[in-house]
């Protein structure tokens, strides 16, 4: 994956064809009303609302200078915060994804399936943002494709509206995937070369007939503009376009059908850094503006902690740990995502106090056909004992909005010497099943949080 | 693998079989009776005469009761007749030919090796021609040199393959004798006067295909060249000559070689063109008499058979061969 | 553990007048059908053995290819190379190609950023190392070549080295392939290591994998290594010194703990801003670099950075405009160079800049 490619040395586009972007507002943000400030040339326009988003300088009017650094702080984010208050939007409930392996001989007979996704249950609130993190591997994108309906899901269910998305035809679904929209991570391969910004941009228009035919263009220059891009570049082909500035078309595409929900895969791996923050903020002006929710899936666990409240963590097809920021980033139960979070290099960390303490994981990442018995992760788990390979960890809610899947759950360095879970799946320590104590039943996962959770520093039950 | 292969034998198979069974149909359906002529040939022709010779030949049957009959000879063979003579049809029958009533098997035997040599006696000149004219163009790209290339083979891809064929035959062969007579000659009798007989029509042959290999490897390696493991075969050191030919052409060479399996393929189901011009008793020939009226069925059923068979073998060859020369595909 | 452990190569022994790698007032020009391309202008830095130095830039920075100008990888036809790069005192700017081919592999080695792509799919990575040790050891057998190339899986923690050594590249997971790669470049022990965006492509948990196994290397042998990325946090745990680059130019140079608590230029604030972190203040903002990088066939008359800068009205005039700053040591004392007009960028980074990124520093530090 490269950042904006190089053709020769490297510069990344022509000088001339760029033009300014427009967006009154930093960033694309957002203005209620775009069709009623018409574009004014550059000669004049008020030096204070001069557009921010200006592209390539050689040529460009001399002494125009940027925003001033406290207008740039003024129309950024902090990270989002959590509504508590919002239903959910979408349920997802034991969502599965099996991939089936067929063998070389003559009959190709299925003899396994890669279980990229097994049994994975969240709640998607309104309005709100909920990231997935994970390495390679763990089904995080699967997810994201099975959301959206790329896939039919191999098992499990996904409420939106009152309907389970899993069990609806083709048909059925076509009105629901205009609620229901993509970002894509390489904004080189998920826009078509061949077709025009403004078609790219309004051909779900189109398709699902959302404007009259002759308002089609209005609507699709309302968009980019949205977006913080020049509305009158509708007839441009992508590759005149920076990287950041086709993530954007990217984006006006799936805004065009006025989604509840985006599905967002790895939207800024492939951006230089300064642009990942424009299209960060971006997203959130436009998740204020119109009420998304968005399922973000990343691998950069900081970009991921600033945009979404709540966060699951993703092991080999299974959530292991959910709950929001402060649960996740500082106060982690599970060891892979202690290790996860050991693992990211931190400026301020390596550059004042040395470096810290790693959890260095042996091994691989084993294989999704054939998944380690019991806990997935216990062949790489630094404190793995016999129970983690006879039962599967459930995922238990430990905190007001926390759940961890690990029978030694514990904060770094803390982990508990006898497994947290025994009593709950009847067994005793070393995951032999006990005649004398009897599993409790209400073990049955569920999205969303309960009232009431197991309370592990005070050993007791907690309450909300 | 293996399952591979026999999945892959047992739909070639049925292919050819759609092939043969296609050949039929469009010829029971067809404008002309080949009886006529047949007919015709020995004084006049009744109404009699002819419904005798549509019996014996099996062309009153129904198309698929004659089909049937006819890969039944395969197998076992039969007897045919022409209203009075019969004839005897050793298996594998393929039938005997309308025109003259030889058995189309022993025909075949004759004629088949003088299209094999044309077919690989051009194709392994067009090959090295088009792949080295390609590879140095692309590794000089942009220079005077690579668009001399270009243009040469530009102009001599645009002379339409017959006439450069007659001209070849006429200059070079009838008027100067530069080359010696062309036309095949058994191998067994004489090697050498077969290669003589045959070099000129592989070579224009080759000259005439070798343009588009040159510029489809022209393309390939301008590609590969711009692939990042070109630049670290560059940055370990090596020189020029070994990343262009060692790391380049060894990717660069694969969709080549696919697209050769396939041509000839084509190659050798009949080379039409050359084997007209040249005179070469070849498949080709044979194919293109039998086509023209009066129609020679079982001639024209064994050359479609024969070109089917052997393009669906390259095909398979071809994807074999792909999983050996790129290790990514290896079919599993 | 094999027998024929080769000696870490210690002969690359540090001259006492000038680091190994010494890049003076480098320019690389390409002619494109647009125009003459300024890659890179006027870039001046050294390394020294056993150190480390990060190169921090944005895409159409100009950091590949000054890396790759030291290799002499540029086309010789088209690309014009003004100044001086001196590895081990060799000049290596207007070096003939044989030359050049001498020192690539051996002497300073570079690895890519994804070594899927970067390693030959056809063939097998033993003979992929053994050819890279054959280049620049002619006299060795094929056997001898293979036993290097076992060894040097072995050196960077491929289990099993023996039976993988006839493994493609395809076969192998992202992080082992790129262990890949830093053998082949390790393989003749060469003095300079040049990776390029090493770890961009991996997993985080990975990606610390291969951080540590560098800096084990570097410690064995002494290199020198230049490392260039985006990631300020790879920088901050791997470099000892950094060198920001922007258009083409040098805009920051120093030492690392010093570049990343105090750096001086806007243009290094806005990539330490444009980064959340781990373990930031939740009301910690991500404040992006307005615009986008500028074109490099015409480059401006003043400053690069001026049309995205958010400070440059508290430089008086139109300074920021009309001149190019000078790459000079700031308030933070000689070693850490800056290429700006403000005259007191620590004040405003201080005042301004950490409140917004990271409240809970100011706190410390006022506290």
């Amino acid at each position: 994956m490269t950042h904006d490619r190089p053709v020769t040395g490297e510069p990344s586009y022509p000088d001339a064809p760029q033009g300014p972007e427009s967006g009154k507002v930093f960033s694309g943000g957002v203005r209620p009303d775009p069709i009623a400030d018409p574009q004014t040339t550059e000669v004049d326009r008020d030096p204070e609302d001069r557009e921010l988003d200006r592209g390539g300088t050689g040529g460009a009017v001399e002494g125009e200078s940027a925003v001033a650094f406290e207008q740039l702080v003024g129309q950024t984010h902090t990270a989002t915060a959590l509504d508590p208050t919002a239903p959910p939007v979408l349920t997802v409930e034991n969502l599965r994804m099996y991939f089936p392996v067929r063998s070389s001989g003559v009959l190709r007979r299925k003899i396994g399936d890669v279980q990229a996704v097994d049994g994975i249950s969240f709640e998607l609130p309104q309005g709100g943002s909920l990231g997935l993190v994970g390495e390679s591997g763990c089904g995080k994108s699967t997810t994201g494709r099975v959301i959206t309906r790329l896939y039919q899901p191999t098992g499990g269910s996904m409420m939106f509206d009152g309907q389970d998305l899993a069990q609806l035809s083709t048909k059925q679904m076509k009105p629901l995937r205009r609620e229901i929209q993509m970002i894509f991570q390489d904004p080189y391969s998920s826009l078509n070369p061949r077709h025009t910004v403004g078609s790219i941009v309004g051909s779900p228009l189109r398709v699902h007939d959302m404007v009259p035919r002759k308002d089609t263009l209005k609507r699709v220059q309302e968009l980019l503009e949205v977006v913080g891009l020049n509305p009158e570049h509708y007839n441009r082909y992508p590759s005149e376009f920076s990287g950041g500035q086709r993530q954007r078309i990217g984006i006006a595409r799936a805004l065009a059908l006025q989604p509840k929900v985006m599905v967002a895969d790895e939207p800024v791996s492939a951006l230089d850094v300064s642009i990942q923050a424009q299209v960060i903020n971006l997203l959130q002006d436009l998740q204020q503006e119109f009420g998304i929710a968005f399922l973000f899936i990343a691998h950069d666990l900081a970009v991921v902690r600033h945009f979404c409240p709540e966060v699951a963590v993703m092991y080999l097809g299974k959530i292991i740990e959910i709950g929001d920021r402060e649960s996740i980033y500082g106060n982690a139960h599970h060891p892979y995502t202690q290790a996860l979070l050991s693992a990211v290099p931190d400026v301020k960390q390596a550059v004042t106090g040395g470096r810290r303490e790693r959890i260095r994981l042996s091994g691989d990442v084993p294989s999704p056909i054939n998944p380690p018995s019991g806990c997935r992760f216990r062949t790489r788990c630094p404190i793995a004992q016999d129970i983690c390979a006879r039962h599967e960890p459930p995922l238990l809610q430990i905190g007001k909005r926390h759940k961890v899947a690990c029978h030694f759950a514990g904060r770094l360095g803390q982990h508990p010497v006898k497994p947290i879970t025994a009593r709950l799946l009847g067994v005793d320590a070393e995951g032999q099943p006990d005649p004398g104590a009897s599993p409790t039943t209400d073990l049955v996962e569920q999205p969303g949080y309960a009232d009431t959770w197991f309370d592990l520093d005070a050993n007791t039950i907690g309450r909300a | 693998m293996f399952g591979f292969i026999v999945r892959r034998m047992m739909s070639s198979l049925v292919v050819i079989l759609l092939a043969t069974m296609a050949v039929f149909a469009l010829f029971f359906l067809g404008p002309s009776n080949p009886a006529q002529p047949i007919c015709d040939a020995n004084g006049r022709c009744t109404p009699e005469r002819l419904a005798n010779i549509e019996r014996g030949l099996g062309l009153d049957q129904p198309v698929h009761e004659a089909y049937v009959e006819f890969m039944d000879g395969v197998f076992t063979g039969r007897e045919i007749s022409f209203g009075a003579e019969v004839y005897d049809c050793d298996a594998p029958c393929l039938g005997i030919s309308y025109s003259n009533r030889l058995q189309v098997t022993d025909e075949l035997e004759k004629r088949l090796p003088a299209t094999i040599m044309i077919a690989v006696g051009g194709s392994i000149t067009y090959v090295i021609l088009g792949v080295v004219i390609g590879v140095l163009a692309a590794a000089r790209r942009g220079t005077f040199f690579d668009r001399a290339l270009v243009s040469g083979s530009l102009l001599v891809s645009s002379v339409p393959y017959y006439l450069m064929c007659l001209l070849a035959w006429i200059f070079l062969t009838l008027q100067s004798s530069i080359f010696p007579a062309t036309g095949y000659f058994p191998v067994t009798e004489n090697p050498w006067e077969t290669f003589k007989g045959l070099l000129l029509p592989c070579l224009v042959l080759g000259v005439a295909s070798a343009p588009a290999y040159a510029r489809f490897t022209r393309g390939q390696m301008v590609e590969t060249l711009g692939d990042d493991y070109i630049r670290t075969a560059s940055a370990k050191g090596l020189s020029g000559r070994v990343v262009v030919f060692k790391h380049a052409l060894r990717a660069a060479i694969v969709p080549i070689v696919t697209i050769f399996g396939l041509d000839f393929g084509v190659l050798l189901g009949g080379t039409i063109f050359t084997e007209e011009i040249f005179g070469i008793d070849g498949i080709g020939r044979w194919g293109l008499d039998a086509v023209l009226a009066p129609v020679d069925l079982p001639v024209l059923t064994a050359t479609i058979m024969v070109g089917a068979i052997f393009i669906v073998f390259s095909n398979l060859i071809v994807d074999l061969l792909y999983g050996v020369l790129d290790p990514r595909v290896r079919v599993g | 553990m094999t027998e024929q452990l080769t000696q870490p190569r210690h002969a690359a022994q540090s001259r006492e007048s000038e680091p190994y790698l010494v890049v003076d007032h480098l320019t690389v020009k390409f002619p494109t059908e647009d125009g003459l391309v300024h890659a890179v202008t006027d870039l001046s830095y050294s390394v020294e053995l056993g150190k480390t130095l990060g190169i921090v830039g944005e895409s159409g920075s100009g950091k590949s290819v000054s890396s790759m100008a030291i290799l002499g990888l540029h086309d010789r036809r088209s690309a014009r190379i003004d100044g001086s790069i001196r590895v081990g005192g060799t000049e290596v700017v207007g070096l003939s190609e044989n030359e050049l081919r001498d020192m690539r592999g051996n002497s300073v080695a570079m690895i890519f950023q994804d070594a899927l792509a970067a390693l030959h799919p056809y063939f097998r990575i033993g003979s992929q190392l053994a050819e890279a040790y054959r280049v620049h050891h002619p006299q060795a057998s094929k056997k001898e070549a293979k036993a290097r190339a076992v060894e040097m899986l072995d050196l960077v923690g491929i289990p099993e080295p023996q039976r993988r050594v006839d493994n493609y590249p395809h076969q192998f997971s992202g992080g082992m392939r790129q262990r890949v790669m830093i053998a082949m470049g390790l393989v003749n022990d060469p003095s300079l290591l040049i990776a390029d965006e090493p770890t961009t492509a991996l997993d985080v948990t990975v990606q610390a994998q291969i951080l540590d196994l560098l800096q084990d290397l570097q410690r064995e042998f002494n290199s020198a290594i230049i490392m260039i990325t985006h990631d300020l946090g790879v920088i901050a745990e791997m470099a000892d010194d950094v060198l920001v680059m922007y258009a083409g130019r040098a805009v920051e140079y120093g030492p690392v703990t010093e570049i990343l608590t105090h750096p001086e230029m806007p243009y290094t604030w806005g990539l330490l801003s444009s980064v959340p972190e781990v373990s930031s203040d939740p009301n910690a903002r991500m404040i992006p670099i307005p615009g986008n990088p500028p074109s490099l066939l015409h480059p401006p008359q003043g400053c690069a950075f001026f049309a995205r800068c958010g400070h440059s009205r508290k430089v008086p005039g139109d300074l920021c405009a009309t001149t190019l700053p000078e790459l000079l040591p700031g308030t933070r004392g000689p070693q850490q160079l800056k290429r700006c007009h403000l005259a007191d960028p620590d004040a405003i980074y201080e005042a301004e800049v950490l409140p917004e990124i990271a409240p809970e520093l100011v706190e410390e530090n006022r506290g």
